[in-house]
């Protein structure tokens, strides 16, 4: 006799992610590491944004970062000349890092350095303004990039993205003059779903925000309170 | 492209509690809870989800999804209101931000319907 039956299950489809971000998570707090996640749509200016920031943290943090790129290695290349540990990850035709992607690149930190020695973790996403918010791959904030050129409304479209972020940077500043672009609008659309997010305008051609940006960023790391690892280096 | 990642973990999710029963059973309709207020669109996860399960033990399954609408609880107003996603995200009424969603985050595998032909295997399932 066929009879049907009902199975509650009531489990999150990203179950399995959130687990593997849990898990990266206890291994950066095992190793004193705070990690951020570095997301925006391609060309809002994730990877200039590291390079400023690998310049002029580099001295008093010890960083390393995890990069999620389709298919090149374009950006861990620009990012190696800094002298930082880049871990690149092929993200192959998925959007996104996930975080078992993530989970394979801390093997790979874990295999050449002692992941002790470091401060911090940046992982740049791939560009991308749609799925990056709805997989966690173990960061301890986010921080969403929106570059000015790409319009106003661009919150009120992605509005998971501008809701998760602590800290939005609106880059490109130095383009303002040459562009009909009202940041108040950006900033009061992004706070419409997001009352509590860092919000700094920059420019890595110019200058412009960037201290701001440093200070947020050292603020995130507990290690950069106390002492930085950089006087203990001891490569594996 | 990201339903294709959603669609893998649904079907991961589904054959772990499948290879968990001892008599596998002809799975007829996985229920999900999609909210609005996610990255997920039903129309490609359905897609996904029809070409991904192609001979495998889910062909005959049919994916029933159940949306959920945005809705939030303004603090200020002290009552729940409804976010026109896109265009206002505010309270419509005092203008305070979104921030206590109350439905529209779900992404969540609600229960499976299956066929069986024992009554034993209903009881080892409850």
């Amino acid at each position: 006799m066929h009879q049907t039956f009902d199975a509650a299950l009531g489990i999150n489809l990203l179950h399995a992610n959130q687990e593997g971000a849990d898990h990266n998570r206890a291994h950066f707090d095992a190793w004193g590491i705070t990690c951020l996640n570095i997301m925006s749509s391609p060309g809002a200016g994730k990877t200039v944004l590291l390079e400023k920031t690998l310049s002029a943290l580099n001295q008093k943090l010890k960083i390393a970062v995890i990069e999620g790129d389709m298919t090149t290695e374009l950006d861990a290349d620009r990012l190696r000349q800094y002298n930082v540990p880049v871990i690149a990850i092929n993200t192959g035709r998925s959007c996104h890092l996930d975080s078992k992607m993530v989970a394979g690149g801390l093997h790979q930190l874990e295999h050449q350095y002692n992941p002790s020695d470091f401060d911090l973790v940046l992982v740049e996403n791939v560009g991308n303004l749609v799925c990056p918010a709805e997989f966690e791959v173990g960061e301890h904030a986010k921080v969403a990039l929106l570059s000015i050129t790409e319009g106003e409304d661009k919150p009120l479209k992605y509005p998971v993205m501008f809701q998760e972020a602590d800290c939005l940077l609106i880059t490109k500043m130095d383009l303002a003059p040459y562009l009909e672009i009202d940041i108040d609008r950006i900033i009061s659309n992004v706070r419409q779903m997001n009352p509590n997010a860092t919000i700094i305008p920059v420019s890595a051609k110019t200058g412009e925000g960037l201290a701001i940006w440093f200070d947020w960023l050292q603020s995130q790391v507990p290690s950069a309170q106390t002492t930085s690892k950089t006087q203990n280096l001891t490569p594996v | 492209m990201h339903e294709t990642d959603m669609t893998k973990a649904l079907i991961l999710t589904v054959r772990d509690w499948w290879e968990a029963q001892p008599e596998r059973p002809q799975i007829s309709h996985v229920h999900l809870t999609v909210g609005q207020f996610t990255c997920v669109e039903p129309v490609s996860l359905q897609f996904a989800f029809e070409v991904q399960t192609r001979n495998t033990f889910l062909e005959a399954a049919k994916l029933v999804i159940q949306e959920t609408p945005l809705i939030a609880f303004c603090h200020h107003c002290q009552q729940e209101y409804r976010p026109e996603i896109g265009v206002q995200y505010a309270c419509s009424e005092c203008r305070s931000p979104l921030e206590d969603i109350r439905s529209g985050r779900e992404l969540k595998i609600d229960r499976i319907e299956y066929c069986s032909d024992s009554a034993e295997s209903y009881a080892s399932n409850l």
